[in-house]
């Protein structure tokens, strides 16, 4: 049965990595209503920040854990700043204003550093089950994962912070009228939302390498992720990136990997026709 | 349609059959085929302008209908041997599909940003599919579909009935320029008509229109499936002449190409898509010929001060620069109320 | 004349709206007469417009029936509903803001098989009866709110509809525009009938016959309109004074 743990604890895997890739964009998603086609390149900064860091003899930990989000999260900030607000409620053109960004950004860095894939090496052994090895790596993925579950949960249900962030995303003139600025939590919001992402990226990093377009490998996984979650930001996230990569893994283990991406597609899509607000739309309505 | 609409048309068309009939003799068969590649994509712009400008639909990956068109044309050709079956096929195959997934979107109740992200993911399933597709075991038929190395050698375009008769580049972009004069012709028709003014009250007011007692899932269905059918056109001309088609044309990239040329045309007319489009390109061209500057960047940086400044497009905001000179409003001029901007076009 | 061999324009039994544990619309009863002109009131949340919805077709009813002259509409589309000469004017208004006031009211008119004379005559008819005709090229957009109301109701007159659906025209509407949209139902009223959900009292005065009083999901009383607003039980529910 080493057989049967090993395909579960990949699946916890694969599930840890939809959570980690999409809960920044929950946060930005399902509590401002943007949607951020950049975010697949906000990942990517945080990559790049971890290699550039790391020439520059950033001890890899530090870069991935702290600096990665610090960088991407101010990043955010300008970006919000400068370009992003102005489009707030016109959800077309902020997906336009976007998905511009976006190629800019792949752009912009494919001129400074490259088409080159960057390496990142950090290792944490491997755990021997049955016949298999599982890599530590893994491991330490889902407990960032949940980790980062807790923290999110933690911060929206029970600091001062996460009500004005609520309220402020509920209902803004309300917020207003009580002494809040919106724009000051829009834009802490969307700036914790791009460090968390810029977080992933950087994590993701090792395995899949820092190249100029990786984050388009996993900007549609998030988004699906996302969407089908619905409204609630944690429980959105733990719903969809269950189901999501639960079925996603088990083509691939049936198959293929192009099968899995593609099964997830499809899933996503019929869950997308069945219950269109979502499945926090429906299900678990009140939730975080 | 009124009097200064009717005026634009005719003047369009004049210009578009003088194109037609006149450019062989300036350009060299070289810079005919550019041309040739340059009208297929504005007619691929129009079928996107057509289901966003009057359904109201905005689709983020009709790249997928250009490209079913391509490679249903490449296969088809491959296997009979002659172009005008497979050209058939081409339109066939895009609407069919778009109306499939036209079907499962409307009827399913889907708007907005759900409605794209469904045909965003949509294209990336297409184009995941296609790009696996590399070993000898996948064909159709005689025709291999060669994953992310495309399909080379497609057949040319024929005269009908006569597969060895191959036509040549100038009559090529004949059939081109003059497919692009007949889907204006056409669209504008529509538009006028009365389906086409349903189609821009669905666009305007789903309740309100279902509410008179219009079928909604239906209208969008049938705009939906036409803008399918056009871009699929334009997929088979553009095998065709490029005579090589790969998995690229189901990328994001070229949905995002095509949003772009649209945006940058506005909404509110058939020939600032068309125009944009080909001016895009030569942009394009340009930057790529002097190896300026990285094109995802500069079609990123284009689509973002698109957005800032001009969110009707380029062509209404050179209308509203002239109308100014002349001292009256661009709607006065266009004579009639104006088509909504892309926000209300939600 | 009995009217008993013709069955009622409208009828609704045991209607039933549910959305989750809430009972919006509780087993209701309800019954319209050709021509008639019933007003629908009651406090908020009484249940009225939920009510309304379930008769649009804009809600799909958990239990109960609906019926169009004898014809079972319960739980059909819109648009379906709208095509057996139902004609609704919503809430919120719904009408075409990027389009002109003709246009608006043209596209309602087109409905159906018609020639172009026809249309037009419809049009011009329709736009002169609500008094709107001088509004024609306006973009409806820019009109403010009570002339969008007027434009609405010129669109749901311009189907030429056996029935309407009226959710608070009055809403909104300057004391001016209120005078004249009474004097407009009125006169529809010759020939249509109407089902007016309202708040504003004195506007219900101005045009109606029989009352029906919502609260809390069911009817709580139907009558005439001296008898009903003179009723004790029907002023304690609008003062919040009577729990049930």
């Amino acid at each position: 049965m080493a057989y049967a743990l090993v395909i579960l604890i990949e699946i916890v895997r694969a599930v840890a990595g939809l959570v980690l890739i999409s809960t920044g964009l929950m946060v930005i998603f399902g509590m401002m209503r943007v949607i951020n086609i950049a975010h697949g390149e906000f990942m990517m900064l945080g990559g790049y920040t971890v290699v550039i860091a790391g020439k520059a003899g950033v001890n890899p930990w530090v870069s991935m854990l702290v600096l990665a989000p610090l960088i991407v999260g101010l990043f955010g900030v300008v970006a919000e700043r400068l370009f992003i607000r102005f489009f707030y409620g016109r959800m077309i053109d902020t997906l336009l204003a976007t998905w511009g960004l976006s190629l800019f950004l792949i752009g912009f860095v494919t001129v400074v550093f490259g088409n080159t894939v960057a390496g990142v090496s950090v290792s944490l052994g491997s755990v021997q089950i049955g016949g298999f090895r599982v890599s530590g790596y893994a491991f330490f993925l889902i407990a960032v994962a949940a980790v980062l579950l807790v923290a999110t949960y933690g911060v929206l249900r029970h600091t001062r912070w996460g009500l004005i962030a609520r309220g402020t995303m509920q209902n803004a003139n309300m917020a207003a009228a009580l002494g809040v600025s919106p724009s000051l939590v829009y834009m802490t919001t969307f700036g914790i939302g791009s460090a968390l992402t810029g977080l992933a990226g950087a994590l993701l990093s090792p395995i899949t390498g820092v190249v100029p377009t990786m984050g388009i490998a996993f900007v549609a996984r998030a988004f699906i992720t996302v969407i089908i979650g619905g409204p609630a930001i944690i429980m959105g996230t733990i719903s969809a990136a269950s189901l999501l990569g639960t079925v996603s893994q088990l083509m691939t283990f049936a198959t293929t990997p192009v099968v899995g991406d593609v099964a997830l597609l499809f899933v996503a899509v019929v869950l997308l026709r069945i219950l269109p607000q979502g499945i926090t739309g429906k299900l678990f309505r009140r939730s975080i | 349609m009124d009097r200064s609409a009717r005026a634009g048309t005719i003047a369009t068309l004049l210009i578009g059959l003088l194109i037609t009939f006149g450019l062989p003799a300036y350009a060299d068969p070289f810079q005919v085929m550019q041309m040739t590649l340059y009208v297929v994509l504005a007619i691929f712009a129009l079928s996107l302008a057509f289901i966003w400008g009057v359904g109201g639909i905005l689709c983020f990956g009709q790249g997928v209908f250009f490209g079913l068109g391509g490679y249903t044309f490449a296969i088809c050709a491959i296997n009979f041997g002659g172009s005008t079956g497979a050209f058939l096929m081409a339109l066939l195959i895009p609407a069919a599909v778009a109306a499939a997934l036209g079907y499962f979107m409307f009827y399913g109740r889907l708007n907005d940003v759900y409605l794209g992200v469904v045909t965003m993911v949509f294209s990336l399933i297409i184009w995941k599919l296609i790009n696996s597709t590399a070993g000898p075991e996948w064909h159709i038929g005689a025709a291999r579909l060669g994953g992310f190395n495309g399909i080379p050698s497609i057949p040319p375009l024929n005269w009908p009935g006569r597969p060895a008769d191959a036509l040549d580049p100038l009559q090529v972009f004949q059939i081109a320029m003059g497919l692009l004069v007949i889907v204006y012709l056409a669209m504008k028709l529509i538009k006028g008509s009365r389906y086409g003014r349903v189609a821009i009250a669905v666009r305007e007011n789903e309740t309100r229109a279902a509410l008179l007692g219009y079928d909604v899932p239906f209208v969008k269905l049938v705009v939906f499936t036409f803008g399918g059918l056009v871009a699929g056109m334009a997929g088979a001309l553009y095998a065709a002449n490029q005579a090589f088609i790969d998995p690229n044309v189901f990328s994001l990239e070229m949905s995002a190409k095509v949003l772009v040329w649209v945006m940058a045309g506005g909404l509110s007319t058939f020939v600032g898509p068309i125009i944009a489009t080909i001016g895009l390109q030569y942009v394009a061209l340009f930057l790529a010929d002097h190896k300026l500057m990285n094109s995802q960047l500069v079609l990123g940086a284009i689509l973002c001060v698109l957005v800032l400044s001009l969110p009707n497009g380029i062509i209404p905001a050179l209308q509203d620069a002239a109308a100014w000179l002349f001292g009256r409003t661009r709607l006065a001029l266009a004579g009639r109320a104006p088509a909504a901007a892309r926000k209300t076009a939600l | 004349m009995t009217g008993e061999d013709r069955p009622p324009l409208l009828e609704a039994t045991h209607l039933t709206m549910r959305f989750g544990g809430v009972v919006a619309v509780n087993s209701v009863n309800f019954r319209l007469a050709e021509v008639e002109l019933r007003c629908l009131i009651g406090p908020n949340g009484a249940g009225k417009s939920t009510f309304f919805k379930c008769l649009t077709g804009q809600y799909q009813p958990s239990a109960g029936t609906v019926k169009f002259r004898g014809r079972d509409i319960t739980g059909a589309a819109p648009h379906q509903i709208a095509r057996l000469g139902v004609g609704i004017k919503t809430q919120i208004p719904n009408v075409f803001n990027g389009l002109d006031v003709h246009e608006n009211v043209r596209l309602a008119a087109a409905r159906g098989v018609k020639t172009r004379r026809m249309i037009d005559r419809t049009i011009a008819e329709v736009m002169d009866r609500v008094g709107i005709g001088d509004l024609s090229s306006r973009i409806v957009g820019t009109l403010a709110h009570g002339q969008r109301q007027l434009v609405e109701l010129a669109i749901v007159l311009a189907g030429e509809p056996a029935i309407m659906l009226l959710d608070e025209p009055s809403a909104g509407m300057t004391n001016e525009e209120t005078a004249r949209a009474a004097a407009i139902l009125r006169e529809i009223n010759r020939t249509t009938a109407l089902i007016v959900v309202e708040h504003d009292m004195q506007f219900v005065k101005m045009i109606a016959h029989t009352i029906t009083v919502f609260h809390q999901g069911a009817i709580l009383m139907e009558g005439p309109v001296a008898a009903v607003m003179a009723d004790p039980t029907v002023r304690d529910v609008y003062l919040g004074r009577r729990a049930a």
